[in-house]
């Protein structure tokens, strides 16, 4: 089991492509991670603090047209408001673009990968009002920066987020004690809390218990967010006293500093290196993975100080990483991506459709697969094993969309001769290779090659 | 299961999609059962407390704000049902709509969605005592010769509590699968030896094939489910579609479905998120009722959730994560009218954890007296195969 470069791309980036190179080694696929973000440049995705409209634009909307109510002023505080929506709609189009954009001219694709898992690690669903176009900016803020950096930098850029904050209701959550909490008669808001714990850090199984749930609620008291100030710490929402959590005792005096704090022990944690070990090689390796493998990942992140490109080193350098057979499912999203790329086709061929055709061939399909834009149904993100995304309805989801799109994406198709092996690659199953060759036509030719069995795993 | 033996079974029970019109149902079933069991998985957490207000328990008053949501429709005085259950008061009345109250599954004190769901649908003991298969799926396990269609889990997502070693469809109302004949060929050619893949790809023409034949009947179904005009939201929301497709099933070869309906993690502002999530739970049910037609004498629906919430309020207007909660059942073949299951009191010292509602029976008991009752197993089976562990005591009579 070693390196294989064309094993290389379809399970740890985005799928071959006739025009992209595959990597040399193991190094070649990490150099395009910690080098320059071409991508990034080449289609753009505006990050939280740019994007448009922010959450204080809205918020000067709405309120200007609440003041308009029973005035005259109100038709064109209402008019506002609609052109905001389409506003919005028109953002999240260009993020959508752009996410494929990036993943279908990048040269292997791993950061992509990367970057969606790491958003799926850290999952924020836009709820309520016009803030859809805000899950891509949230990810090119707190989460593209750091996937090659260290773990603690993401979880802090990502636990005072305020799309985190405003996702998991943080900013509704008050110290029962404080002086807000007293005079309001508010109190804790468990949710962020308990998902830092659960999903982000240490993981379900591990040994934290209510209380610790509770104490890191009372904490995080006075982390907020205002449309006005963004995000702050509001010593006068943070709950008095002192608050242990896993056993260790923070200052009575909390601040922004005590959180970072405990963010710090939370990453430093063995549990939460066990639990990033095994989630990565679950993405990338296998649904069930080789244990020796997950404990090699685990053991670099403690000694590392949870430095990740070292962790994805010491995945890529594992000979259970290169198990010649293909154990993970692609999900919709990269399924479409591989496609596109093994058709030949470029982020600038998408970027030229029309918004009903992006609509037709790349946003409502992945609903059809299961995988709905940005809108997994919980804070834990997207399910992770192949018998999640094989189910007859989203099968029938992937053949429609393997059939009906590539022609209309080019013209004319290319031969599904020649598309099979830019597919798969050197060692292409004999059985797709002849159903390639014997379909009646260029369409259907392509979409048994995108729909077999040996396209859609990695 | 390849889709010749899907097709193959399916024919021996008399059910191809032809030979099944719609109009008269009742006379083609397949299997040995005729009563229907729909199980709806409310996920996020269903604040039993507040939709099943114990408004006669002394200490209810202080947990949670006063309620300012109007009048209850319905109850039993020591119970008042959330105001915006209202559409289902008649119902209630005919003693079709009920619940049990202060029940739970065993999971216990890590309060985690999605481990809580887990053990609802594999209907397991416990976090250690987990299994990938669901109970629904044990229960069909039982029966030897079953269609795969006897029963569905509709919807995008995967459901635990339909997956297992009993062949079952999997369907969601928006897939559509158009394909040449020699294309479908050359499909089995390329998923051919992946079992995975290849089953996916056998159901997925054997269930289109099939509803081809539906389209007429299922045009009439809808009209009638939307000339109920107790419904709040007619227009057709993905619930909607959801039950369509339900009772078009239920009433050809198909006696259980299982679906989900998401939103009840009610964190925050509780008083208006509630409503919503309430209201189409109320959609589903009348529209369940208005498709099924004389069948819903013979139907059971189930409103299973992962745990109940914090007994008090939390600090932001919504209730957290907690333990014991409630389960909501409707349809001809349960006894409604009453809110069954024994209290434990709402005083700090009654509470789980100091917490939560103290769960005085297992959720499981109650599924399994419905299964007992609608069909005819035996409590050996239940106790050992279907949910091992499980004591299920005496019913809680809310079976015929």
């Amino acid at each position: 089991m070693v390196f294989d470069p064309h094993v290389a791309v379809i399970r740890f980036g985005m799928g071959l492509s006739p025009h992209h190179a595959v990597p040399e080694s193991v190094n070649a696929l990490l150099e395009e991670l910690t080098g320059p973000d071409h991508m990034a440049s080449a289609h753009i995705i505006p990050p939280f603090d740019a994007a448009e409209p922010s959450l204080f634009t809205q918020s000067v909307v709405y309120r200007a047209r609440h003041q308009a109510r029973g005035t005259t002023d109100f038709d064109a505080a209402e008019a506002r408001v609609k052109d905001m929506q389409k506003e919005t709609t028109a953002a999240q189009e260009n993020n959508v673009r752009a996410t494929y954009g990036r993943a279908v001219d990048s040269t292997f694709g791993m950061r992509e990968r990367l970057v969606a898992f790491w958003a799926d690690h850290f999952t924020v669903v836009a709820v309520g009002g016009n803030r859809r176009h805000l899950v891509s900016a949230y990810i090119e803020e707190a989460i593209r920066p750091h996937i090659a950096g260290r773990f603690e930098d993401m979880l802090r850029a990502v636990e005072t987020h305020p799309m985190m904050l405003i996702y998991l209701q943080q900013v509704a959550s008050v110290g029962p004690g404080s002086t807000i909490g007293q005079r309001r008669n508010r109190g804790l808001n468990e949710n962020l809390a308990r998902e830092m714990l659960e999903l982000h850090t240490l993981g379900v199984g591990s040994p934290y218990t209510q209380q610790d749930v509770r104490e890191l609620a009372e904490m995080l008291a006075g982390v907020t967010w205002t449309a006005a100030d963004g995000q702050f710490f509001d010593p006068k929402r943070a709950e008095p006293g002192q608050e242990t959590v896993l056993g260790v005792a923070y200052p009575a005096e909390a601040s922004m500093e005590t959180i970072h704090t405990v963010l710090r022990d939370l990453a430093a944690h063995p549990a939460t290196a066990q639990h990033i070990a095994r989630k990565l090689a679950q993405h990338f390796v296998a649904d069930q993975p080789d244990p020796e493998l997950v404990a090699a990942i685990a053991a670099v992140y403690l000694e590392s100080q949870g430095d990740l490109s070292a962790c994805y080193a010491a995945m890529l350098n594992h000979p259970s990483a290169w198990w010649p057979e293909a154990q993970k499912v692609r999900q919709p999203f990269d399924f479409i991506v591989a496609c596109t790329r093994a058709l030949g086709l470029r982020g600038r061929d998408l970027a030229s459709l029309t918004t009903q055709d992006y609509r037709r061939l790349l946003f409502n399909p992945l609903r059809v697969m299961g995988q709905s834009w940005q809108n997994p149904t919980g804070p834990d993100g997207w399910p992770d094993r192949a018998e999640d995304w094989i189910i007859p309805q989203t099968m029938a989801g992937r053949v429609t969309w393997a059939i009906g799109a590539p022609r209309r994406l080019m013209d004319p198709l290319p031969d599904p001769r020649e598309v099979v092996h830019w597919a798969l690659g050197p060692s292409a199953d004999p059985a797709v290779v002849f159903a390639a060759g014997a379909a009646e036509t260029r369409h259907d030719g392509i979409g048994v090659v995108f729909a077999s069995a040996a396209f859609n795993r990695r | 299961m390849d889709r010749r033996s899907f097709l193959s079974r399916s024919l021996a029970l008399g059910c191809t999609a032809a030979a099944s019109p719609l109009v008269t149902p009742v006379a083609f079933a397949s299997g040995p059962w005729e009563n229907r069991l729909v199980v709806i998985i409310l996920r996020g957490g269903m604040d039993g407390l507040d939709v099943v207000r114990p408004v006669g328990d002394p200490d209810f008053a202080a947990l949670r704000s006063p309620a300012t949501d109007g009048e209850p429709p319905f109850g039993t005085g020591f119970y008042a049902f959330h105001p915006a259950l209202a559409p289902l008061a008649p119902l209630w009345a005919d003693g079709s709509f009920g619940a049990v109250h202060a029940v739970s599954t065993p999971y216990r004190d890590k309060r985690s969605h999605f481990d809580g769901q887990d053990i609802l649908e594999a209907g397991t003991g416990g976090v250690n005592a987990r299994r990938t298969d669901g109970w629904l799926n044990r229960m069909l396990h039982t029966v030897p010769g079953l269609s795969a269609d006897t029963a569905y889990a509709i919807g995008q997502e995967q459901m635990l509590i339909l997956e297992g070693d009993a062949a079952t469809a999997r369907w969601s109302p928006e897939a559509r699968l158009q394909i040449s004949a020699q294309a479908r060929r050359l499909l089995d050619v390329v998923t051919h030896d992946d079992p995975l893949f290849r089953s996916a790809m056998d159901q997925a023409v054997a269930i289109t094939d099939q509803l081809k034949g539906d389209a007429e009947a299922i045009e009439s179904i809808t009209e009638n489910m939307m000339g109920d005009s107790m419904m709040a939201s007619v227009a057709g929301g993905q619930h909607t579609k959801l039950v369509e497709f339900a009772v078009t099933r239920l009433l050809s070869d198909t006696r259980i479905a299982s679906f989900s309906l998401n939103g009840w993690d009610t964190h925050q502002d509780q008083h208006r998120s509630m409503p919503r999530v309430l209201s189409n739970l109320s959609d589903v049910i009348l529209m369940l009722r208005a498709g099924l037609g004389p069948v819903w004498e013979k139907t059971a629906i189930l409103c299973l959730t992962e745990f109940g919430r914090t007994a008090r309020q939390n600090g932001t207007r919504g209730t957290d994560h907690g333990t014991g909660g409630a389960v909501l059942y409707a349809g001809g073949a349960l006894r409604g009218g009453q809110v069954n299951g024994a209290w434990p009191g709402l005083q700090e010292a009654d509470l789980y954890a100091r917490r939560d509602l103290m769960p005085m029976g297992d959720v499981r008991a109650t599924a399994g007296h419905v299964m007992q009752s609608l069909f005819g197993f035996n409590r050996e089976i239940i106790e050992g195969s279907i949910f091992p562990g499980l004591q299920m005591a005496d019913g809680p009579g809310i079976v015929l």
